[in-house]
């Protein structure tokens, strides 16, 4: 365990020298602002069907996935089989399966047995976005501060928009709305100006994306299925024209 | 609503999407050593994300030009600063202002 933070902190040391968890309470902030947003969304829509505060809560901190819930609210509001329920989720978060592939790859082989049992369930866009982006192996305590603020936020925001429903100005869930793609960007963007295959790799992900949801017949490919077939291709080939050398990854990813 | 049945029903999904993103750390367990498989994981992240943000950016607010602002907007920040939160609260920023105007 320290063995593997010593490595970690070696690697990045210079910039910024706040222990790793705080440096994931810190990085949690904004994404725990986003996810207010779209969970008080998320929490009138429960609402909606019927769910409890109670209900809603637990799901969120159960699950932690965006499309992930609002397809559990749908499936539970049509009273959903066993069967049902399992597919769908599959589907809807198969996303997170390759997330966790390539977050695996991160972890040192000293790190202790027991994280391979907690990390998973901090496994959400932003989260593994951003756990990513830290140089050289993964330091757990970066992933769970930013879970543990990023958690209260997607729960909280829940609970109240079961509770208050429509009480949160229009402007104010507008704004905060942009903040999880904002995050996106500041993940993706700056590796990019470093590497020309991956800024390449942006556009034409970008590229595909927004044809995907303007094409006849490919429009009508939900979000998360999407989301899937366009890294299996995008990031398939790519591996294929451009195969990372060793050096390369250890100081960029 | 039966609250037995959504009860179980949030147990059930739960532990599904608990164990999607369980099963890959338990897989590998070592390093990967297949360079096409170590490339492919290595992009994953940056696919994704773009995939995701553009261009659900654009259609996340009500009004599409405060969208397309904060995607302008957001790019530039990253570019140029890089900070997450800045860039965050740029695009935040940029749909609040937009907003007063259209």
């Amino acid at each position: 365990m320290t063995q593997t933070s010593e490595k970690t902190q070696e690697i990045t040391a210079g910039a910024r020298q706040l222990p790793w968890f705080v440096r994931g309470l810190r990085d949690g902030i904004p994404i725990c602002m986003g996810y207010f947003a779209v969970s008080f969304a998320l929490g009138i829509t429960a609402r909606g069907i019927g769910m409890t505060a109670l209900q809603a809560g637990l799901m969120s901190a159960g699950m932690v996935a965006s499309a992930g819930e609002f397809a559990a609210i749908g499936l539970i509001a049509s009273h959903a089989g066993v069967f049902e329920m399992i597919t769908t989720c599959i589907v809807v978060n198969m996303r997170y399966f390759l997330m966790s592939c390539s977050l695996s790859q991160k972890l040192s082989p000293d790190l202790p047995f027991y994280h391979r049992f907690l990390l998973p369930y901090c496994i959400t866009d932003e989260i593994f976005g951003l756990s990513s982006a830290v140089k050289g192996y993964l330091e757990p305590k970066y992933t769970y501060g930013m879970t543990i603020v990023s958690v209260a936020g997607w729960t909280t925001g829940t609970v109240l928009g079961v509770l208050l429903g429509n009480i949160m100005p229009g402007w104010a869930v507008n704004a905060l709305s942009v903040s999880l793609y904002g995050m996106f960007l500041a993940i993706i963007i700056p590796p990019a100006r470093q590497n020309r295959f991956i800024l390449g790799l942006v556009v034409v992900s970008m590229t595909a994306s927004g044809l995907f949801s303007v094409l006849p017949v490919l429009r009508e490919i939900s979000g998360g299925f999407k989301v899937i077939i366009l890294t299996l291709v995008i990031a398939g080939a790519a591996a294929v024209i451009h195969p990372i050398e060793e050096s390369e990854e250890r100081r960029e990813a | 609503m039966n609250s037995n049945y959504v009860y179980f029903a949030l147990l059930v999904m739960c532990l599904t999407v608990y164990c999607i993103r369980m099963l890959p750390f338990l897989v590998f367990r070592r390093e990967i050593t297949s360079p096409f498989i170590r490339s492919f994981l290595y992009y994953v992240p940056y696919v994704t994300l773009a995939v995701m943000t553009f261009p659900a950016i654009v259609t996340a607010t009500d009004n599409i030009w405060s969208g397309l602002a904060a995607l302008i907007v957001g790019l530039l920040a990253a570019w140029f600063k890089g900070d997450l939160f800045f860039v965050a609260i740029s695009c935040c920023a940029t749909v609040f202002l937009t907003g007063l105007i259209f």
